[in-house]
Order: structure tokens, then sequence, then C-alpha cells
């Protein structure tokens, strides 16, 4: 498979530097702005709070204020008497119409989780489960009714230490389950024993990893609308899989999916967080269903920190070793991680373990590789699967560990690298935890990292300026990143997730074209790739392509944004169907022209002479004779101006993307704070459909990563209670402290598919707290001193230093 | 979340709001800028009947300077204090603090003495308040009373006002010729509150200090004045042994309380650096 | 307790004459009672600045203004602003740098925006970063912005030039 390495002038791009895809390609591999979000500057978005229905009413929820309560009476009297109240229910009330659910996949053997319920029955298992919905006329109202929501609960014993979640005398949260275990899993691979006694040098590391959160900018939000006299259930959702929700309600509340339509308009956010199906959800729509009136759910901020999904609580040991002339022979690890007391649904709790399993020492070449995970369950928010999901915690792992060997052998830490990555012309392959390559750049991307961040100038700056006390560091992140998954992820597991997607693509009588499609857009450029690819696909100007998204009534049946599958996967479908819809205008064009379709092809909205490019047939006239004027076609034949094309990956469980960071940082050593002096990514996603915006892509996903490598935690006390649940004591990333980001290009095509493209949304989150971390590291060197702890705080770096206790 | 529901009333003059407050006591709440307060009621940490607007009320504005002091009224906000001449002129210690407080949209409209009444251990015009021996002027119904910084900050959000007082402006002395002062506080992001921050002032006499006064915000429930760092250094010559004495002092004399990712020990060692890194200012003038 | 207060406040240019809870902050009075849903709700913490409107020429966090405070004052929304076309180099500036993604705090953002280049006309790139601290962006990583706002001073300087 070839590949072209692009960008070695750093920032530089080149024009169509692969084998186009149709034969004018203006659009795709062009930094095209994205067409229709000039609404979103003046103010006209339509997100989910903005839409108001009739006779709409508003859900609040009273959530268990501890980790684990038995919840022994509801009364609502009289919060059923205060102004604008319409409704309230509790768990008894929700489970007579939505079923329970309980979260495991078949292909993780011997997972298991209890069954859930929209609303708790007997017992709230987190602080944030809710409990009690109520319905009012407006949010104000509910909110002041929830106030005489009475409750009576007795606190249970709560299981909130995950070192401690297995042992006899914790508390078992599910009995039934006859343990805290929700899934284990061991991996052996070569003679890791064997070689760790072998080997010149073992490095160890105990890693900690503090569990955080999304934070859209945009709550969760929902508005379900029953419609007694359609029977039909509408849900306007923020949230990334429509399809799979329409699946989800249809099967919890026994409706047949053709009852059911979920509608996703423009999305304030996600990054996973959308993509998981909450109790809230559920017990919203049987609300609406109760009532007969739409019921729309809007996340408090508040709520949000206790009831979104958390993500990547993990505590590692790991060990590496290596020889004295550099080479990796093997990785040691041992995962412990606590989600939630249930498995969420319906991806489940343990992906992000079993990521990490398959992910760490991915990059390099070493064929010797023990892992032992144990997910755990606690009395804490449930945790589910968020932007990168397992790969910022393997790549850490990874990266950490390669460092501090090569600090061991006393080895330049991108010299090690470059030893040890799998060769670029050494694909198809497989890494040593057995996850399949079809073909990767390593070697190229950290050829191109050393020349765009100048590396040996950066170095030289880093010791002199060590020389006047102040200390600068270098880190890097070698990636790897699973995209375009198959239905290996989820399908084969049982879930009804779909790993494939469809396109329609309708020419429109004016010569327009119009594509239907289920992957959504939360901001990533969704649709703007589509629109660039459908231009071209089929020939026409981009100002004349308009994408629908989102809407379960209206597009392909598909399986949303997840996995970065969106450029890979849906692009491929609509591709597909462009160039099918452009075979079928040429028909068209033949008929009408008495031509050979051969001789013509469609270009810049217009048929054209195949060879010498003379205009023959506006597009709009073809579509005017096309839809008015049937009198005037042959009686056998009839336009097909609209086409569906599916499309699957099925020839690897996932395509992997690569790639590789650096991080420049400056520590104060008196103050421990970190400054982010730039950061640098070379990334390969295969062919870029857009520069700009996987130039995007990788900066927001970075600094995410960022995130949560120095600033984001869920902090909690003993009892299982969130300390900083609020939006000034969860810190997030803003502007001032970030980086300056450079991004460039390395473009090595997927074979699977006629567009090449793989995902590039996660990459950035993947990478960066491991090249943050590892700079940071770098920079203290000096002092031989290390901080293995994520968030990394100024704390942490002054106890690594002997500064404070 | 939204605010619970109240009465809200906007007086024209401070008689008005002195008889509101004396009818209406702890059930009524004084708005400002309402930077605090207004976060308070979202998240229905607070449920008052009542909420007195003062932003009316033009007596309560303006900067000025009056005989020998700078006169800041109490709906002076943030910005205007940021880019008032006269405070660069007479104290500008408020300058170099303001942009430290949150960001532009909460400057706009917050003030001085919302900032000052709350009394967040953690705000910055507390701190510089009792940095630069700054007052409270404070109107109840037996009239106007001046109130020192050194005795207004009492406890955990506790002043010395009373609760029938309304804050209508602080004075502060003009900053001299040999006028220094120092602020620095460190914050994770720009614009939080800090870990820890401090605020100092002092007359320089060539390179001796008089009448320091060195202030920490975010160490305890009140800014806390370092009185035997103050002592050790007054009249010492700056240098490099003097420095190092005073961080020794400064940190054996504060017992910090610790916050969510900060122990004790951490914000003693925070706070000696920055005496560290703010006194050489000193010797540099 | 009474109902509703009776205020009389310039939207977007226009004179409106409404009653309202006192309770009520000043976006969910703009985007219930006018219908003006460009200003949005992060977090009603006052922290994320979503919110970020302009009260009488100034910025304030809409959520942390009550709506009985606009009363005689004057409020510009990202609608108005927009209309008036007095940000259109600004808008144009975050298309082309895809400055926004999912648009979520992209109304905050211009309005907090618009007053920095209005006030700080010289700004270098860390003063711009300074300046839009206070407004929380997920999807972006704030280069963009940075670069799109950067265009923007570069632009209105040579204007002026």
């Amino acid at each position: 498979m070839k590949r072209d390495t692009v960008n070695l002038e750093p920032g530089i791009d080149q024009p169509k530097p692969l084998t186009p895809v149709s034969d004018d390609q203006r659009y795709i591999g062009a930094s095209v702005p994205r067409g229709g979000i000039e609404r979103l500057t003046q103010g006209l978005g339509q997100y989910v709070d903005d839409i108001e229905l009739p006779r709409m009413a508003h859900v609040v929820f009273w959530r268990s204020p501890v980790a684990h309560m038995r919840i022994n009476k509801v009364n609502a009297e009289f919060a059923r008497a205060m102004p604008g109240v319409l409704l309230v229910a509790d768990g008894q009330d929700l489970a007579k119409m939505c079923k329970p659910w309980v979260a495991t996949l078949g292909h993780l053997v011997g997972m298991k989780s209890a069954p859930q319920y929209a609303l708790a029955l007997d017992r709230a298992c987190w602080q944030g489960e809710p409990v009690v919905a109520l319905v009012a006329e407006t949010r104000a109202e509910a909110e002041d009714a929830l106030a005489y929501v009475q409750v009576e609960w007795d606190e249970l014993p709560s299981a909130t230490d995950m070192l401690t979640a297995l042992d006899p005398s914790t508390p078992l949260i599910h009995p039934e389950l006859g343990d805290n275990l929700c899934f284990t899993r061991s991996l052996d691979a070569g003679q890791v024993d064997e070689i760790f006694a072998k080997a010149d040098v073992v490095a160890a590391i105990d890693f900690e990893f503090g569990r955080h959160t999304g934070v859209t900018l945009e709550p969760r939000a929902q508005i379900a609308h029953w419609n007694p006299a359609e029977q039909r259930l509408t849900v306007y959702h923020s949230c990334q899989a429509p399809h799979m929700m329409q699946d989800l309600y249809g099967r919890q509340f026994g409706l047949p999916s053709s009852a059911i339509r979920v509608v996703c308009k423009d999305v304030g956010g996600s990054f996973g967080i959308k993509v998981h199906a909450y109790p809230d959800d559920f017990a919203t729509v049987a609300l609406s269903i109760m009532l007969g009136r739409p019921v729309k759910f809007v996340a408090d901020r508040l709520e949000s920190f206790t009831s979104d999904i958390h993500a990547r609580h993990h505590s590692i040991k790991a060990r590496i070793a290596v020889n004295r002339d550099g080479e990796i022979l093997g990785f040691d690890m041992d995962d412990l991680t606590g989600i939630g007391p249930y498995s969420m649904f319906p991806r489940t709790s343990a992906i992000e373990g079993n990521q990490v399993v398959n992910l760490v020492g991915g990059p390099y070449k070493h064929k010797h590789y023990r892992a032992k995970l144990t997910v755990v369950f606690q009395n804490k928010t449930p945790t589910c699967q968020y932007r990168g999901v397992g790969h910022p915690i393997a790549c850490a792992v990874t990266e950490a560990l390669v460092d501090l060997a090569a600090q061991k052998i006393g080895m330049d830490p991108l010299k090690i690298r470059e030893l040890n990555v799998i060769a670029d012309d050494a694909y198809p392959t497989a890494g040593a935890s057995g996850i399949k390559f079809e073909i990767l750049s390593h070697q190229a991307c950290l050829k191109k990292l050393r020349e765009l961040m100048n590396y040996d100038a950066l170095r030289a700056e880093q010791a002199a300026l060590r020389k006047q006390g102040i200390f600068r560091g270098i880190g890097f992140a070698t990636v790897i990143e699973l995209t375009n998954p198959s239905a290996a992820f989820y399908g084969v597991g049982g879930a009804r997730i779909a790993s494939q997607d469809g396109a329609s693509a309708r020419l429109d009588p004016e010569g327009n074209i119009t594509v239907l499609i289920g992957v959504g857009e939360q901001g990533q450029g969704t649709e703007a790739i589509y629109q660039q690819i459908a231009a071209d696909a089929v020939g026409v100007d981009i100002a004349k392509v308009r994408v629908i998204t989102g809407d379960t009534d209206v597009t392909p049946y598909g399986g949303g944004t997840w996995a970065s599958r969106g450029a890979g996967i849906g692009g491929e479908a609509v591709l597909l169907a462009g160039q099918a819809l452009r075979e079928n205008i040429v028909k068209v064009a033949a008929i009408i022209l008495k031509r050979e379709g051969a001789t013509l092809a469609v270009r810049r909205d217009c048929i054209v002479d195949a060879s010498t490019g003379e205009e023959l047939l506006p597009l709009a006239e073809l579509g005017r004779i096309a839809y008015f004027r049937s009198d005037m076609l042959p009686a056998d034949f009839t336009p097909e101006l609209m086409v569906t094309r599916h499309y699957a990956q099925r020839d690897f469980p996932f395509i992997f993307t690569n790639g590789v960071q650096a991080s420049y940082v400056e520590v104060d050593p008196d103050t421990g704070f970190v400054k982010l002096l730039k950061h640098w990514a070379v990334e390969d996603c295969g062919r870029v459909l857009n520069p700009m915006l996987v130039d995007e892509q990788m900066r927001g996903a970075i600094v995410q990563g960022i995130g949560g490598a120095l600033l984001e935690e869920c902090l909690y006390d003993d009892s299982g209670l969130m300390l900083n649940a609020s939006m000034a004591d969860y810190l997030v990333p803003m502007s001032a402290e970030m980086p300056d980001i450079e991004v460039a290009h390395v473009q090595t095509p997927t074979a699977t598919s006629k567009l090449g493209a793989k995902g590039a949304g996660e990459a950035g989150t993947a990478g960066a707290p491991a090249a943050v971390m590892n700079a940071i590291n770098d920079a203290i060197a000096p002092f031989e001193a290390h901080v293995f702890s994520q968030p990394i705080t100024p704390q942490k770096v002054l106890r690594a230093l002997g500064k404070v206790r | 979340m939204k605010a619970a529901a109240f009465d809200y009333v906007k007086p024209a003059s401070i008689d008005q709001v002195l008889s509101l407050l004396q009818e209406h006591g702890d059930d009524a709440r004084l708005l400002a800028g309402g930077q605090t307060l207004m976060a308070t009621l979202n998240m229905r940490l607070s449920e008052p009947q009542l909420v007195i607007d003062i932003t009316g009320i033009e007596s309560l504005r303006g900067i000025s300077v009056q005989a020998n002091v700078l006169r800041i009224g109490a709906l002076a906000t943030h910005t205007e204090i940021e880019s008032s001449p006269l405070v660069a002129r007479h104290a500008p210690l408020l300058k170099a603090a303001a942009p430290h407080i949150a960001h532009r949209a909460i400057r706009n409209s917050g003030t001085w003495g919302g900032s000052i009444a709350y009394a967040d251990p953690a705000a910055e015009w507390p701190t510089c308040l009792l940095a630069l021996g700054g007052n409270v002027i404070a109107r109840g119904p037996k009239g106007e009373r001046r109130i020192a910084a050194d005795d207004f900050f009492t406890g955990l959000y506790s002043t010395g006002l009373q609760p029938d007082e309304l804050l209508v402006a602080s004075e502060i002395p003009l900053a001299g010729a040999d006028h220094w002062f120092g602020f620095s506080e460190l914050a994770r992001r720009h614009g939080d509150y800090a870990i820890v921050g401090m605020a100092a002032t002092a007359r320089c006499e060539g390179s001796v200090l008089r009448e320091l006064r060195i202030v920490l915000l975010g160490v305890d429930t009140t800014p806390v004045r370092a009185r035997q760092t103050e002592t050790l250094l007054e009249g010492q010559a700056l240098d490099l042994v003097t420095v190092t004495q005073a961080v020794a002092c400064l940190r054996s004399e504060i017992d910090p309380l610790p916050d969510l990712t900060n122990t004790s020990d951490t914000k003693r060692h925070l706070a000696g650096v920055l005496l560290q890194r703010m006194l050489p200012t000193a010797a540099a003038l | 307790m009474a109902d509703l207060y009776p205020i009389k406040v310039t939207v977007n240019g226009k004179l409106h004459q409404c009653s309202v809870q006192p309770r009520t902050h000043l976006v969910d009075f703009l985007r219930e009672e006018m219908g003006l849903k460009g200003s949005h709700l992060g977090c009603e913490h006052g922290v994320c600045g979503a919110c970020t409107v302009e009260l009488n020429g100034q910025i304030v966090r809409g959520c942390l203004t009550l709506a009985v405070q606009a009363d005689g004052g004057s409020v510009q929304t990202i609608e108005g602003v927009s209309k008036s076309g007095v940000i259109r180099d600004l808008q144009e500036a975050f298309v082309r740098r895809n400055a926004l993604q999912c648009g979520f705090c992209t109304s905050g953002m211009l309005m907090a925006t618009k007053e920095l280049v209005e006030q700080m006309p010289d700004a270098n790139r860390a003063e711009v970063r300074d300046w839009i601290s206070g407004n929380y962006c997920r999807c972006t990583g704030y280069h963009a912005i940075v670069d799109a706002i950067c265009d923007v001073l570069q632009q209105r300087k040579e204007a002026i030039a």
C-alpha cells in the first residue's frame, strides 16, 4: 500500500497528494471552512434546550445524596400540591413501564453486572442516582416543588475504595453477584518472567490516574414527546447515536422501533459522554408516556457532575524490560479500575480497562507482554467510554515506562522510540497483545516530529536554561488509536450497536445534492466532510450539497459517532452513495443526450464530454427533465436519482491510526507549577479529508487530554461523596494556561475502503497526558524526581521534589 | 438551577436600605454586583425572602481623592478600580491585584463593597485593604462609623459590619513617594481563587523597609497579617540573609488551612516562596 | 410574595415592557420571554461564560444578573450584534479558522471578544488568551480561537492605518 508522506515542510499542505477519489477532486483534502456554521456564530443554533413544544413540561430528579441507601418510602403528597406540578413518580411507577437492563457484553467473558432501573427501586447505589422524578410546567416550579419531596431512607455501608473493593470485609454492593468484581481478564504472551529475569534493566512504575468526567458545555438534554393520538414517541436528544437510542427505547418500553423517532440537532459537545443510555433518558420517556405531553430534561451543571458518566480511574503497576542497547523486550502490567455500582448501558464499563490491556506497548516491536485487569464496582458515579477510552491510560503507562527505561540506560528518549517502533514496512502485523495492525507509520511520524519541533535546538535550549536554574522538559508520546471499528467492538458481544452505516444521496430537480446519513455532527465537522466527499464524488460545487443527519425517520440506519468512525465509515458510505448517484446521473444524461455513458462525465454541476470537457447539459436541466418531463424519456427507462449505499469495515477488528506528540514544559521547582510552553503532534489518520478540521480535532483532543493530566479529577471523601462537584472546583482547561499546538500530517491510507480515511477524533487525547507527564518528569530529572500520578498538581510535584511532605 | 422565589426592591437612598434591613433582618440580602450572591441563589444555597438592590444609590458610586485618602465607593466595580487613574497613582496595589479577580465579565459587575463585605478569605480586595491599612465606612441607624481593616475581618465570611449596617465606602491612605507594594498569587488557572496569595506594602528608606504590612490570602478564615514577619523586617536592610530569615519566620508563624488539593504544608511552603520572590523587589527601589 | 415586577428594557435596540419574576436571571429572560436562544447556559455558577451578554455597554455574566437589574437599561445579545454587523469580521474569522466546533460557547466567546477588540486593540497573543480565559471551550483547545481573534486585531489595525 502506497504511503505518501506530506508536510515535510512544517505546516504546508500539498494539494492532492494521494490518488484522488474522483477525477475532479476539489474538496477532499482541502481545508474548506465548514459551510453552514455561520448560524452558530449568530446565536441561531438549535440545541435541545432551544426547542419549545406546545404543553411541554420539565422534569427534575431527586437524586440520592449519599453513596448507598435503602429507599424506604417516597412521600410526594406535599410536592404534588405545589404550583405547576403535574406528576411525581418513583422507581415502582416507572418499573411498570420500563424494563430494567443489565449492561454486559458477551465477548467480555465472565463480565457481570446487576439489573438497573430507570429510577432506583429498593436502593440507590451512588450519590446522584435518580430516585424520584418530578414534572412541572416550568423548571423553576419543578425545582421549587422538589424541595418538598420527602424520601425516607437509611444509609447503607458503601464500597468506595477500589483498592479494597474485593476484600472480604468490604460491603457487597450487589450480594447476588457474590462479590464486587465486574470483569477480570489476563493476558500472557511470550515468556515474561524469563525475559524480565534476563534483561539488563527492568523499570517499574506505580501509576495513579484520577477519575474524571467529560464536562460538555451543553449539559445532557432531552425532550421526550409521546403522542398518545399517534402512539408515537419522538425524542429530541443531545446525543451521538440516534439509532441506538431508538432501538433501546423500543426494547425497554416494548415499543416497535417504527413507533420511535430520535432527532439529534445541534449538540453542544459530546466526547462520548452523550453516547450512553442514562437512567434519566428512560425516565424522561416514561414520564412523557404517563403524561401524554412533551417532557424536557436538561441536566443542571451541579447534577451533571454526579450523573454524567465518569471515566479513567485506574491504579496500575507496570514494568518494562530493556537491554542496554535500547531494545525493549517486554511489558508487564496490572490494572485495577473502579467503575460505578452498575456497568453502564449499553456499551459497558469494562471496555475502558479492556482497551488498556489491548493497547499497552502497542507501538513497539516486543513480543513479551503480560497483563491483568480487574474491574471493580464502586458506590460512585457509573463510568463508561469517554474520548479516547483506555488509550490515554495505556499510552501514559507505556510511554512513561519507555522514558524511564531510556533514563536508566542513558539513551535519548526519541532515539529509544526510533529504535523500537514497529517498522513502517512491517505491515500487516499484530501487536504483542494480539491487536491487528493494517498499516502504520511510526517511523515517518517520528522523523517528521523531530524536524517539526527542531528537537536538537530544544535540547540545547533546555541544557542552557538548566544552568540558569530554569527547568524545562521535553516529553514524547507515541500513539496508536483505534478507529473505524468493525462489529468486533460491540456487535459480537450482543449489543445492538451498528458498526455499519448507510448514506443516501439524491439529486434534486434544481441540480442540488442532498445527502442523508445517520452519523451526526457534534462539532467535529462531520457534515462538512460529507459535503466535501459528496461534492467530489458526484461532481458538483460544494455549495450545492446539503447534508441531513441525526434523524432516525429520515436517514439510513447507522451507528452514529463513536470510536472515531465518522470519517472512515460514514465518509465511505457517502462516497459510495455519491459515486453510485453519479453513475445514475450519467445514465440519465446518456439517454437525454443520446450518447454512450462512457463518453460523459459530471463536472462542476454539468454533464460534460469526458475527454474534451465541453459542457453539454447542466445538472439543473437534467433534474428538470428527470423529475418533471418523464414524457421525454423512453418508456423502458426510469431515472433513479436517489441511491443508498452502506459500508461496514470488515477486514480488521479496528483500523488503527498512529501518531506521535511532544510537549515542552517549564516546571517551577519552588512552586511546583507547570507551564505548558508548546505542543506538537504528527498524526496519521490515512487520507486527510480536511487538514484544518483534523488539526482542530487534534488540538481540542490534546487540550482535553491535558485536562486529565494536570487539572481534572473527581475528588471524593471516604463516604463516597464528591467534594468538587461544581464548575468552580472541578478544573477544566481554560485558554490562558494552554499552549499553542502545532499539527502535521502523514497520510497512510487504509486499503479497507475506497476513501482510505481513518479516524482522527481521539488520538490527541490518547497521547497528550503521556507527553505532558513525560515532559514534567524530564524537567525535574535533575532532581532525580518523578511524578506518576495524574492529575499532576503542584503539590505532587513539590512532594516529588521533597519540598513538602 | 433556578433561584428560589424572592421579592425585589430597589431603594433610592441609603436610609431606605437601612430601614429595609431593620425590617427584614436575615430574610433579606443586599444585591450590589451580584457576582457572589447570584451564584449562591442559583445554587439554592441561599433562599432570602427579599433582595435589596442597592445599585440605584448614586452616592455609593465613585472613586475620588478626599483630603489625604483615596475614597472608593461601595459600588465601584472591579473594572472601574482596575482602570482608574486615581487608583493607579494613589493605590497601585489595587491596580496590580485587579487582573487576578476572576474574568472581565465578572469584574464589570462585581463591586468593591460586595467583595469587602463578603470577606472571602481567598478574595483579593479584603487582602489588599488590609495590606493598605485602609478602612470601611459603615452607615447604620445610628450614623456613620469607620472600622479599620485590622479590626474588620473577624472570621469566615464574617466582618465587623452589624446586620443593620451598610458598607458605603473605603478610605485608603494615599501612597507616598516612598511607597512599596507587591502583589502575587498562585492559582492553577488565571482568575481562579488562588491557592495562596500575598499583598504587601511598606515605606522604603533606601533598602530598609518600615511599616510593613504583609497579608496572605487563602490560608485562613480571613486575610492574615504576618505580624511576626513584619516585625522581623521592620527597619532591617533587605539582603539575602534577612529575606531568608523572613521566609522562615513566615512559614513558622502561619498555620494554613488546607483545601481540596493542597495540604497545610504545601500552603505554608508556597507562602514562603511568594515572600521570597516579593521582597527583593523592594530592595530594587 | 409579589409575583411580577415591571421592567422596561431595550433589547437589541428595541424597547420592551415586560413583567418578570424577580428571581429570573437575564439569560432566562432573554431566552424565555424574548425568544432569543442565542445566549446559552452552561453552568449558572458564573464560571463558564456561555451566558455572556452585554448590559449597558459592558459584558456581564447573564446568569449572575437579574432581569430586573436590566430595567431602564440596554441589552445586546449575539443576535443583536450579529444583525448590526458590528462583529461581522469576528464571525468570518471564526468560521475561516474553525474557531468553533459545537458552537455552544461561541455566542459568549464572541460577546467577550467584541469587548476585547474594542478595549484592547493592541492586544498580543498572551493578552488575548488572558482575556478569553473566562470563556470555557471544550472543543477547540483555544488555539484556533486565539488565531481568529489575532487575525481580526491585525485586520482592524490595518483598516485604520
